[in-house]
Order: C-alpha cells, then structure tokens, then sequence
C-alpha cells in the first residue's frame, strides 16, 4: 500500500468536485453560499419548526383556521417561510380520517418545515407501497389505524406540499404550545406515525 | 433494521437524529442544484422531472433503490440537465474530473487535496 498519496475519492465525489469547479469557474455558483446553504439544512431547518405550526394549531382555533384556508400565508407568520415552503397544504387527521403523504415520483417534501426528508421516504418502497398498501406500511412504522378510520393517501409534488396535522393527544388540556411541541414527531407530521402520548415525551 | 425499509430505525427520535447526508459529496450536489435553480439557471419542476427520470431509470434497470442511492440519482440529473442546456460541455466535466483525480493523487497523505491547474 502506497501511503504517500491521498487515495482519489469516488467517481461520485470527483464529478461533484468537478462540477462545482467548473461552475464556479464560470460565476454560477459561490462556494461560500454552498456552505451556508448545507449548514442550514445541515443544522439549522428541521421538524422543530413543523412541530411548532402544529402545537399552534392545537392550541389557537384561529390560527387552525387559517392553516386550513392558507397553510402557506399561516406558516410564513411563524417565520418559516423560503425554499420548498410554496404551496403548502395541511391535511388534518380526526376520528374518522388518517392522512399519509409520500411523493410518488422523486421526494418532493415541504424544507421550511420537515428540515429534508429521511432515507426511507426517498425509497422505492416506500413510494409504491404507501400508495398501494398504506395500512401496512403504517403497521411497519408501528401504527395501528383502526378499520372505520379512513386513510388517505396525499402525493406530494412541486406544485403541492402536503403537512399532517395529527389528532392533539388526550390529557394534554392544559399543556402549553412549548410543552406540546415535543410530542410532535417529523414522523406524525408526514403521517406515519401518530403523535407521541404524554407519557412517551 | 426494519426489512421493508433499510434506514428506517422504528424509534422517530433516533431517526430524526440521522444525518441529512451521508457523505460530503451528498451535500454539495444537494447545493448546487439548488443554487442553480435559485439563480433561475434551472425551473424547479424541470428540476424534479429531471430527477424523476432518473428514478425511473434505475428502477427499470433493476436499482432496488432503498433510498440510500437518492443522491446518485441526483448527481445523475444534475449531470444531464446541465449538460443538455449547454450550462456545461461533457468534455470540460471529464477533464475536470482527471484534474481532480491526479490532484489526489500528488497530494501528501493528510493533506488538504487542491486543484492545481496542469497546462
């Protein structure tokens, strides 16, 4: 083994040197902003801020209302507004409905508020099978629906960016905004989960 | 490990707390996509059909694709979409790679690896 040189990386990490040399070579991109862009997405956006809209909403009919008639407008008033946040749609689970989002064809997922997706959600599997068989799915990330509940499945796309709005968990009536957002997973937020009971925060 | 999907953990707190990228190389083709289309180099939508077709590929081609290969895919897009709108040419990407290729190579072990030009 030769120890006197750096061993050259993948083919995938040289092509992505490469392209970046070459566009910044030509001004189009700005190494700085790259750095700036993947601590954000690294560090700084995640389903905190997702978990923050839906304690909101549990809390102030008002601002609940206004989620449903312009979930875009309701969360950009929290701050969370820029890439990946445009045309977003809340999609509310009650008694009698549970709702599940996937994006069939790439991984379409609403950035100001989900932070960006995990693994599993970029997978085929995932992508098929939440369309074609979602109790089961929901039963392998260890939810039970119950079988007069209704699911629905949302997909997501470039034009419509869907966020679930679980059911508010029992005995948490004088729970303040704060206290509440803990119990809310990115998991319950795309619908594959429910939120997380007082006991389990 | 969950069988259905690898990179799933069953606690969401864990998996909330895995990395967004895998690897550096994740991140920066993540970026540079997203600073093209920012610079309206590239619609988003054009974007994601792009990416679209390259998922489909794979899939055809027998990629069971658990997610762990998305940014090959995105790599992939970002490849061809820049070079079928002329942003860059084939054979400037492949002697760019070479430069990077032989750059690691005459680098010290330990060392920061940087482009040196050979004219």
């Amino acid at each position: 083994m030769n120890d006197n040189h750096t061993s050259p990386p993948s083919e995938m990490e040289l092509k992505v040197k490469a392209l970046e040399s070459l566009l910044v070579e030509k001004g189009l991109v700005d190494p700085a902003a790259l750095d700036e862009l993947i601590d954000t997405y690294e560090n700084r956006v995640g389903p905190k801020n997702g978990a923050k809209v839906v304690a909101r909403a549990w809390t102030d009919p008002q601002f609940k209302a206004w989620l449903h008639e312009d979930a875009t407008a309701a969360i950009a008033s929290m701050g969370f507004t820029g890439r990946q946040g445009e045309h977003m749609k809340i999609v509310e689970n009650t008694n009698v409905i549970h709702n599940l989002v996937v994006c069939t064809l790439c991984s379409c997922y609403p950035w100001t508020v989900l932070g960006l997706p995990p693994v599993w959600y970029k997978s085929a599997p995932y992508r098929a099978r939440a369309v074609m068989a979602p109790r089961e799915v929901l039963k392998e990330f260890g939810t039970e629906i119950g079988k007069d509940v209704e699911i629905k499945v949302w997909d997501s796309t470039s034009e419509m960016r869907y966020l679930v709005l679980p059911e508010r968990p029992a005995d948490t009536k004088d729970w303040s905004e704060q206290k509440l957002s803990a119990l809310v997973s990115r998991n319950s937020m795309i619908g594959v989960e429910k939120a997380r009971l007082p006991e389990e925060s | 490990m969950n069988t259905a999907f690898p990179g799933l953990l069953h606690d969401s707190g864990k998996d909330e707390q895995q990395p967004v990228f895998a690897e550096p190389w994740e991140a920066h083709a993540f970026a540079i996509a997203v600073k093209l289309s920012e610079k309206g180099l590239l619609k988003w939508s054009e974007w994601t059909d792009a990416l679209a077709e390259e998922i489909k590929e794979a899939k055809d081609q027998g990629n069971p694709d658990f997610g762990n290969t998305y940014y090959q895919f995105w790599l992939s897009a970002l490849e061809t979409i820049l070079l079928k709108k002329n942003i860059l040419k084939k054979s400037d990407l492949k002697s760019m790679m070479e430069q990077w290729r032989r750059a690691y190579l005459s680098t010290p072990h330990g060392n920061p690896v940087k482009l040196v030009k050979y004219k």
